[in-house]
């Protein structure tokens, strides 16, 4: 497909592989912050096709991965309501709550239903009157205009019964708090392109500057990834800390203004609960004003016990880029995709997910990179 | 969760308000309605990048082909030094 098998050839990931290679002097390390460039750095063996000094840690830009445990337990008790639908995007349903799934909750007779975009789930209210739809609004910034216009769209057609749960949560101040962590080792950002593509990247150029990072704005396939590393690179040796956009065919340094307007028409900002980071300040979005009648954190209050996480599970140093999945001794023992004790492990763009796929069980695992035979996703 | 994938816009529909502009895009013979809301900007014949059912971008064809003009000269620059690109 134009735009995209291109960005896969072999021959020109060598060719910045090697470029990378001449340019770097001095060991590394490098963040990728969005969960899609965790997986396509796993899947296609890119860490295998750069020099060693060079260490990608893999950053908390997964969706899936940081919703807190609570919020699932809420939304498996909202599914369970029998007036309910209860929509979602795929990759939610197999999260485990404190003690089950969305997945479990249909086994169990809930009317769960997956859906590809918020206006389906929008759809299914106005087709379905008698029902209550509460659409599960998980993402970051690239998701929430979608969101946003669900709501909108929703409250421009007087549609009575429909709701959302949402937890979105922003990519800037997420860095923000690693930065400033004592334990920090993230030297360069890779930015997550669509987040930008959405805001812009004038928000990071206060943090490129503040924390003497170098950030690039990179996109999401095995030639965006080398050349956002290459990139990233020349910055670090030449002693620069910039913001820079390796995915200009699609992010431009504004963003998408249309979008941003009815996403601050729709949302306002709010402290956040990241699952393994804790609360980070001015991190989420949550409904605003006239929106607030779809909320349904309001429609439907929940009073379940307070989540408590696997004490084996160390997803929060894995966000962090501090450990590697297979420093963490219940990876591919007692943790694995079928049964999860952590939210890495339960997405495909979770760090401990790609690793378990993708043959990297152990420190010393390499994967023949493979660009050519790269599916799309 | 933030996939986004490229395709061509084939035909807009006007659906009166703007928040309700839709059109066809082509992902490589699948052709899906999409919501332009976040794209007035966008014509037929263009690439848009589709991410959750909503077009979030037109495809700035000449910046896609930036990498591939900075790998060609890299190539040119190695040939001159006698160096084989791998």
């Amino acid at each position: 497909m134009k735009f995209l098998s291109e960005y896969r050839d072999q021959k020109a990931a060598d060719q910045l592989a090697q470029a990378i290679r001449k340019k770097a002097t001095r060991p590394w390390t490098i963040m990728e912050v969005c969960g899609g460039q965790t997986h396509t750095i796993v899947k296609s063996g890119l860490e295998d096709l750069l020099p060693h000094d060079i260490t990608l840690v893999h950053g908390p830009g997964c969706p899936v991965c940081v919703t807190p445990l609570e919020l699932i337990d809420k939304a498996v008790a909202i599914a369970h309501r029998p007036e309910v639908i209860f929509c979602s995007f795929g990759d939610m349903l197999r999260v485990p709550g404190s003690t089950k799934s969305l997945f479990d909750a249909k086994a169990e007779g809930a009317d769960v239903r997956i859906v590809y975009s918020p206006l389906d789930a929008l759809k299914l209210a106005r087709t379905n009157s008698e029902r209550q739809v509460v659409f599960f609004a998980v993402g970051f910034e690239t998701t929430a205009p979608a969101n946003a216009m669900a709501a909108w769209q929703a409250d421009h057609d007087h549609i009575e019964n429909f709701s959302l749960l949402v937890s979105h949560v922003l990519v800037p101040p997420a860095m923000e708090a690693l930065l400033s962590s004592d334990n920090c080792v993230v030297q360069g950002f890779l930015a997550a392109g669509h987040v930008c593509t959405i805001m812009g990247y004038e928000e990071y150029f206060p943090i490129a500057d503040k924390h003497k990072v170098p950030i690039v704005v990179t996109g999401f396939e095995p030639l965006d990834i080398l050349d956002g590393i290459l990139m990233t690179v020349r910055q670090l040796e030449e002693g620069r800390h910039e913001v820079e956009n390796q995915y200009a065919r699609a992010t431009r340094r504004e963003g998408n203004r249309p979008a941003q307007e009815r996403i601050i028409e729709v949302f306002e900002v709010v402290n956040r609960q990241w699952r393994g980071l804790g609360e980070i300040p001015a991190s989420g979005f949550q409904l605003r004003g006239r929106f607030q009648k779809y909320d349904a954190n309001r429609r439907y209050p929940f009073s379940g016990e307070p989540a408590r996480e696997s004490p084996e599970c160390i997803s929060g140093l894995i966000l962090q880029g501090i450990k590697k999945p297979h420093q963490c001794p219940a990876f591919a023992v007692k943790c694995t995709p079928e049964n999860p004790l952590g939210a890495p492990m339960v997405s495909s763009e979770g760090a401990c997910a790609a690793y378990y796929h993708y043959g990297r069980r152990q420190a010393n695992d390499r994967i023949q990179p493979e660009l050519s035979g790269f599916p799309s996703r | 969760m933030c996939l986004a994938v490229p395709g061509r816009l084939v035909e807009i529909m006007d659906r009166g308000d703007a928040a309700f502009r839709a059109g066809k895009v082509d992902f490589g013979g699948i052709r899906k309605e999409i919501n332009l809301a976040y794209v007035p900007e966008a014509e037929i014949g263009k690439y848009v990048l589709v991410h959750v059912g909503f077009a979030i971008s037109v495809i700035d064809e000449d910046e896609a082909q930036r990498v591939f003009k900075y790998l060609e000269e890299l190539g040119g620059f190695q040939e001159e030094l006698g160096e084989i690109p791998q």
